[in-house]
């Protein structure tokens, strides 16, 4: 009997979003009368973050200041079509059409603050919730202004539109060739673990984690992404289970006495990394972080265990049931081998 | 039956039946948005309030319980919009995704802050063991009541 200790190794690439050509995203801005903007999405704020990304990234395409978008979520009556916040896609797909709705309006912020400062709209910088004739940074009006003049003096509404899918990309039959995604995040999970023997018991010492995200539009929100889902991983390695639901569906695992989630002592050390390289189909190089961060979690703890007694655990989660069971039958195999 | 008692301060008086759990009557019949059911059955510690000062599973606390008590929510901490500090802690420490738990998990860090103002790791998780969090992986909440306590 002995605590054996081992390390174990997983990397994960994982689309972001469907691929499939089914996948839309849609979006309309519009500004207030006081010159402040509305995002309408049907995308949900689940506490991952939507709000603020979505904010930072509409806020980045219009110009406009971060404190004058407001990103209103959840009613599939006020807002386009959205396919659903899943899949890791929220940023990516939602994000690609706020660019877009966002630049529609940015040109319309740029076409009348040109009248209102009379020079041409190509003169003209935006940003930061700023507009300023180029190399005269002192002729200059707010966003807000603008917005407001644009309503209320030029009779524009200001309105983008944005939308954004993956197109469905062709099987070459020839080559088998395709597109088949929009974009590829990465990551790799180091697991160290020690197994008791004994009890059977399997205890995480550490984890490190390395996850490329193309570009980490929120760095603070995408390390809560990356804990939040370490842990998950952790539960779903060791202890998260539905089953048994034998012998009938009645036996089911009903609360959370049975569904046994980590808490606050389970945590071991999770070191983490982010990584960035910019895609081109992403808003501003982003790619989808939320589901990739879980899933290499469990794999990694599966290696590490085999590594640790020589068995690989092919059923999640790795109870101490199972790796007794495990030792038990390779140390009889070995005992059969000898004779 | 009519059960009278102090919510947040404020005098409540509210019919309630036998069976009625304190969560219950909080939730859909005062309309108290900061006690969550996430169990029913003292697992989760989302339904977390504080009766004459300790912290209880209001799931579990049948409403008839608290009459002439004071139930004290977390929304009662903050004075003229100023948070706690530990609150405070909370926010910087973006110990809260979902917040679902949060509540549970500020009172928890309160009462086990002012009976032991510098807890071991080990008293902290002790603690901190009746509240389930899905979101944050538990470190920025550990780290948060950390920031507070006396070490
Ligand atoms: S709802 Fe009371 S502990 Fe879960
Ligand atoms: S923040 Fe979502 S459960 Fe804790």
């Amino acid at each position: 009997m002995a605590k054996l200790r081992g390390r174990g190794i997983a990397a994960i690439c994982y689309p972001t979003g469907m691929n499939l050509g089914g996948d839309p995203s849609q979006t309309v801005i519009v500004a207030r009368p006081d010159g402040t903007f509305v995002v309408n999405v049907a995308s949900v704020e689940l506490g991952q973050g939507l709000r603020t990304v979505l904010s930072q990234i509409a806020a980045e395409a219009i110009g406009a200041s971060v404190e004058d978008v407001e990103v209103r979520f959840g009613d599939t009556q006020l807002a386009p079509h959205d396919t659903g916040t899943f899949a890791s896609r929220t940023t990516h797909r939602m994000g690609n059409a706020i660019v877009k709705a966002g630049q529609e309006i940015r040109q319309i912020l740029l076409d009348i603050a040109s009248k209102i400062l009379e020079v041409s709209p190509q003169d003209l910088e935006i940003k930061n919730g700023k507009i300023w004739v180029k190399g005269v940074p002192d002729k200059s009006i707010t966003v807000r202004e603008v917005a407001s003049q644009a309503q209320f003096v030029y009779n524009t509404p200001v309105v983008g539109k944005g939308h954004y899918v993956k197109p469905k990309s062709i099987v070459d039959p020839d080559t088998g060739e395709s597109d088949p995604h929009s974009t590829m995040a990465h990551g790799c999970v180091v697991a160290d673990v020690e197994v008791d023997t004994e009890t059977g018991q399997v205890t995480v010492l550490q984890l490190f984690t390395v996850y490329e995200v193309g570009r980490a539009i929120n760095p603070k929100l995408v390390e809560g992404q990356i804990i939040g889902g370490a842990v998950m991983g952790l539960g779903a390695a060791l202890r998260e289970t539905v089953y048994p639901r034998y012998p009938q569906i009645t036996h089911q695992t009903k609360s959370f006495r049975e569904y046994v989630l980590p808490t606050a002592g389970d945590i071991p050390k999770i070191i983490y990394k982010i990584v960035e390289s910019p895609t081109p189909t992403g808003p501003y190089g982003a790619k989808g972080v939320g589901e990739m961060v879980a899933n290499g979690i469990a794999p990694a703890i599966v290696n590490a265990v085999y590594d640790a007694i020589g068995v690989q655990i092919t059923e999640l989660p790795i109870t101490p049931e199972k790796v007794l069971k495990a030792i038990r039958e390779k140390s009889q195999s070995v005992n059969e081998h000898r004779v | 039956m009519r059960i009278r008692f102090k919510l947040d301060g404020q005098d409540v008086e509210v019919d309630v039946k036998h069976t009625d759990t304190l969560l219950k009557v909080l939730k859909d019949r005062i309309g108290v948005g900061s006690v969550h059911f996430g169990c029913g059955e003292g697992s989760c510690g989302a339904c977390m309030v504080l009766i004459n000062g300790r912290l209880r599973y209001s799931c579990l606390t049948l409403a008839g319980y608290v009459d002439g008590k004071e139930v004290t929510t977390v929304a009662a901490l903050a004075r003229d919009g100023e948070l706690t500090e530990i609150q405070r802690a909370f926010l910087e420490n973006d110990a809260a995704q979902c917040g679902y738990c949060t509540p549970g998990m500020i009172l928890t860090a309160k009462v086990l802050l002012e009976k032991n103002p510098s807890p071991s790791d080990e008293e902290l998780f002790d603690a901190l063991a009746g509240n389930l969090c899905r979101c944050t992986g538990y470190i920025p909440i550990i780290n948060a009541i950390k920031s507070v306590s006396r070490r």
